[in-house]
Parts: C-alpha cells; sequence; structure tokens
C-alpha cells in the first residue's frame, strides 16, 4: 500500500479515536476498556494470516500459538465486556 | 472473492469498531456498543477464511491447525470470562490484554521468519516496534494480573538502583532493535523478544498498587498500536484502522483514568525511573482504637437519620452486596435515609462498586457520586466504611508528598460518627496509614465484612 495512504489512515484513525471517548463518565471507564481491549484482539486476523503463509514447523507452531491468545483476547474480552454492562442494564429503571 | 470486496468488508469491520468505542462512552448504548464491537471482530475474521491472492489459495494452508488453535482458544477463553468472578474482573482483562500483546509479538516473529530477506527496511522497523511493545505488553500485564490476584506484594517493588537497570534494559532493547534493522537474523529478534519481555516486568515492579489500573489501561493502548504495526507489515488496512482506534481512544482513557485519581500520568509512566524507596512512617507503637460489636454498630444506627454507605474493595470479596442491601433497606424501612457514596475509583476499578451494587439490585438512586454525596457529609450521622481505605484516607487532603497526596476522597470524616468494617489493621491497596481509624469519632468492626453485616442486620432487626 502507499506509504501516503497509510499515514491518512493511521491520522485519520488517531482522531476519531481521541474523538469517540473524549467525554465518558467514571463509571463506564471499565467497561469501555475492557471493550477497546477485545478490539484489539482482531490480531487472530493476522495471526490466521502468517498461519497460512507458515512454511515451516517453527513459524507453525508460533503461529497456532498467536491464533490461541488472539481468540483468547477476542473472545474472551467481548464476552467479559458484556457481562460487565449486563450488570449496569438491571438498575437502569 | 476479490480485493475489493475483501477490502470493503474490512473497512465495515473498522466502522463497527468506531460505533463500539461510540456506543461503549454511553451507559445506554454501551452494551450495545460491546455486541457491535463483537459483530465487527467476528466479520473480520470470518472473511479471512474466503479470500485468496497471489500469495495464498483457498482453502488456506494449515486449515486445520487454524481450526485447531481457535477452537482451543474458545475453550480457554469463553469459560474464563463467564466465570470470573465479579472481584477478579480487572485482572482477567489484564490478562487478556496481555495475550493479545503476545499474540502481536509473536505473529510479528512469524512474518521475519517468514519473509526472510525480502523484508524491506520499514518492515523490519515495524516488525521491531511490535516485538518490543507486544513483549512489554505481555509480560506487563502478566505482573499487573499477579499484583491485582495478590499473588506478589501490592507495594511498589523498588530495588537498589532500579532506575539504573530499568534505563540499561531500555537502552539495550532499542540497540537489539537497532542491530535487528541492520544487520536481520533470527537470533537478534529473539534477543530483542527476551529483553523487552524483562523491560516489560522491570517497568511495572515499581507500580504502586492504586495506578495499577491506570497502567493496564496504558498497556492496552500500547497493544492496540501493535496491531496497527502488524497491519502494515501484513498489509491489512483493518488491522491498522482497528489497532490505531485502540491505541489512540486508550490513551486518552488512560489520561481520564488518571485524572479521576488525581494522578499525573506522566509520574505514573516514569514512575519507574524516578521511584526512590518511599519514606514510610514507621508505625512502629501501637495506638489505641475503638474498636465495637455489632449491637454498638446497630444501635447507632437505629438512632440515626441519615446514614451513607462507602463500600470499597473488601465489600468485594466478601462478597457482601446481598447482604449491605439488605442492611440498608431495613434502614429505609425505620425511616433513615440511606445512600450509597461512590468514589469513581473504589475497589481495583473505576466503576468496580456500581457493577458489583448492580448485581444485589440496589436501585439506582440511592448511588450517589463522590461530588453529589461529599456535601452531605455535614449532615450525615453516621458513615459506614466498608472494606474501603484509601479513597476515605484524609491524608490524600493533608499530607504532601504522601502517595495519594491529590486523589479526591469521600470526605466521611465530616460525618458525626465513623464505622470502619475491616478484616484487619492492614493498610490499604496504596500501603498508607490512615489517619482516621485513630479518630475518637471512629468505631472498628473488625470480621469479614458479610459476616459483621449479618450480625449488624440481625442485631437491628431485634431493636
Amino acid at each position: 500500500m502507499e506509504p501516503m495512504a497509510i499515514l491518512s489512515i493511521f491520522v485519520l484513525s488517531v482522531f476519531v479515536g481521541f474523538e469517540v471517548v473524549s467525554k465518558v463518565s467514571s463509571t463506564l471507564h471499565t467497561p469501555l476498556m475492557s471493550g477497546a481491549n477485545a478490539i484489539h484482539g482482531v490480531i487472530l486476523v493476522g495471526a490466521i494470516i502468517v498461519a497460512d503463509h507458515s512454511k515451516t514447523n517453527l513459524e507453525l507452531g508460533l503461529s497456532v500459538a498467536a491464533i490461541i491468545l488472539a481468540t483468547i483476547n477476542m473472545v474472551g474480552g467481548f464476552v467479559v465486556t458484556d457481562r460487565m454492562l449486563e450488570m449496569f442494564k438491571g438498575n437502569k429503571k | 472473492m476479490s480485493r475489493t470486496v475483501y477490502d470493503l468488508i474490512g473497512l465495515a469491520a473498522g466502522i463497527a469498531f468506531i460505533l463500539a468505542l461510540k456506543g461503549l462512552s454511553h451507559p445506554k448504548t454501551a452494551r450495545r456498543g460491546n455486541l457491535i464491537g463483537a459483530f465487527g471482530a467476528g466479520l473480520a475474521t470470518l472473511v479471512v477464511f474466503f479470500y485468496s491472492n497471489e500469495n495464498s489459495s483457498l482453502p488456506l494452508n494449515n486449515l486445520g491447525w487454524i481450526l485447531g488453535a481457535i477452537a482451543i482458544g474458545l475453550v480457554i477463553g469463553v469459560p474464563a470470562a463467564r466465570k470470573v468472578q465479579m472481584t477478579q474482573m480487572p485482572q482477567l482483562v489484564a490478562l487478556f490484554n496481555g495475550v493479545g500483546g503476545g499474540a502481536a509479538a509473536l505473529v510479528a516473529i512469524v512474518e521475519y521468519l517468514n519473509l526472510g530477506d525480502e523484508a524491506t527496511t520499514a518492515e523490519v522497523v515495524f516488525t521491531v516496534f511490535t516485538v518490543i511493545v507486544g513483549c512489554v505488553s505481555f509480560s506487563g500485564s502478566i505482573i499487573t494480573f499477579m499484583k491485582l490476584q495478590e499473588l506478589m506484594t501490592t507495594r511498589p517493588v523498588i530495588f537498589p538502583a532500579g532506575r539504573f537497570i530499568i534505563a540499561a534494559t531500555l537502552i539495550s532493547v532499542l540497540g537489539v532493535g537497532g542491530w535487528v534493522v541492520s544487520a536481520l537474523g533470527t537470533t537478534p529478534l529473539l534477543i530483542l523478544a527476551g529483553l523487552s519481555l524483562l523491560f516489560g516486568i522491570l517497568f511495572v515492579l515499581p507500580v504502586g498498587g492504586a495506578d495499577v489500573p491506570i497502567v493496564i489501561s496504558l498497556l492496552n493502548a500500547f497493544t492496540g498500536l501493535t496491531v496497527a504495526a502488524s497491519g502494515y507489515v501484513l498489509d491489512s488496512t483493518l488491522l491498522i484502522i482497528a489497532g490505531t482506534l485502540v491505541g489512540a481512544s486508550g490513551t486518552i482513557l488512560t489520561r481520564l483514568m488518571a485524572e479521576a485519581m488525581g494522578r499525573s500520568l506522566f509520574g505514573t509512566l516514569f514512575g519507574a525511573f524516578t521511584a526512590k524507596p518511599q519514606d514510610v512512617a514507621a508505625a512502629g507503637e501501637e495506638r489505641p482504637v475503638r474498636s465495637g460489636s455489632p449491637d454498638d454498630v446497630a444501635i447507632l444506627l437505629n438512632y440515626a437519620r441519615r446514614v451513607v454507605i462507602v463500600p470499597g474493595f473488601g465489600l468485594a470479596v466478601a462478597q457482601a452486596q446481598h447482604t449491605v442491601r439488605e442492611l440498608a433497606d431495613l434502614m429505609i424501612s425505620k425511616g433513615i435515609d440511606v445512600a450509597y457514596g461512590i468514589h469513581p475509583v473504589a475497589g481495583r476499578m473505576p466503576g468496580h462498586m456500581n457493577v458489583l451494587l448492580a448485581e444485589a439490585n440496589v436501585p439506582y438512586d440511592q448511588l450517589q457520586e463522590m461530588d453529589e454525596v461529599n456535601p452531605t457529609f455535614g449532615q450525615t450521622d453516621v458513615a459506614i466504611v466498608i472494606g474501603a481505605n484509601d479513597v476515605v484516607n484524609p491524608a490524600a487532603q493533608t499530607t504532601p508528598g504522601c502517595p495519594i497526596y491529590g486523589m479526591p476522597i469521600l470526605e466521611v470524616n465530616h460525618a458525626a460518627n465513623i464505622i470502619f468494617l475491616k478484616r484487619s489493621m492492614r493498610p490499604g491497596f496504596a500501603g498508607i496509614e490512615n489517619e482516621l481509624l485513630y479518630d475518637p469519632k471512629t468505631m472498628l468492626l473488625f470480621g469479614d465484612a458479610k459476616a459483621s453485616l449479618t450480625k449488624v442486620v440481625s442485631a437491628l432487626k431485634a431493636l
């Protein structure tokens, strides 16, 4: 990809990231962190790509480990965030 | 599937992540936001299995291994997330963040091995960045996990010449990173990974208990950036967008958390370099405290007009949220005005207490935030502090130089009577002595919070 295109995507994403969470009550800090944590679990996509590229046993072994860790990060992250938020819902009568 | 369709779906996933973060910032939309994020992540993962280009054909190589590894990840991750106790949620988040960082570092290492001599300098630079930051995030998160799980001391760990060792490690990490870029080769990269893991440990060890959540948030932002860097190496726009979003929002969130705690972000981050062994006040002599029985507490409560309950980590540990609600309901039935004073960082994480009390169905209007409840302590007859310590410690306002100085506190010292439910005289998570415990208007009730509260409830019923 073009370096300038990548730089543009990066800079714009930084600004969007700053904007979306600039005002958030402290009550939501933990779930928000947990949700953002789950989002970076998409490294799973990268782990699958490198597993596909793997030519040696070493590469395959490391990428299998990466897939396991990334899946734990992504799926566990979303599930635990949902559990936190489920409890918030209960008292918002 | 063509590259265009693949990229369009990636773009959709990126938008889903933006909407997810946006939703998570507001109480009403938070849960939906999380589900949108999960949808985006699921979509992005699924689509990889159907995309082929000149480098890879369908079905993917090693498909069995890939699916098997995902299955193992599910079997470990889902039950861990479902069964975790409310008290242990913060450390689970730390652990999930750490494995994400570890995954990013592994992905970078594999791609580096795979590219070999074909790697461009830019790719190697990003690989080096991912390996360093991913490893720091991994080992640093493991240390925060151990601190929160109390597998090790929660106090800052500071060793002689610590800052020189840390600085030397950092310089070696950067030096070896430069070596990898200039010389290429597997061995330097593995040395780099090892040194980065060591640096992560050294970086987090000097962080004191109260600052741990801030560090988790920071490491979370770090992991985001590693994902973005992997996106560059793997030519994946989605990873760049998702990783950068998390890195940027994580940085802001870290700052917001530090502000809520009255901490300087700089001080927290570079505490590792500036930390000196603390002048812990010599608590040599035994000072008298006033301890009471559950009956004494019940009598005090029975004749109060306004009672404020201040919950802390001890409540979470004892799982006493249902019992405390029972006590509150009993007092309300006796015509006593009851409120919960919620410190934004009571417990081990911002919002910890709200989640815990919500589990016991405590009505939302009884929960009062710090700014709301503080002016009312002057008219409060009894403040019941249940397993909280640092968040009510007046030293934060009166003792410049103490580690929590400047942190906003719940001013229970203005209440007419203060009851502390404590397990022991051990100081709080930040490891600071609390003068309030020796105040003449303070009564201490020792024991497990749940057992003590149960006794108070039955004593109050009998009156």
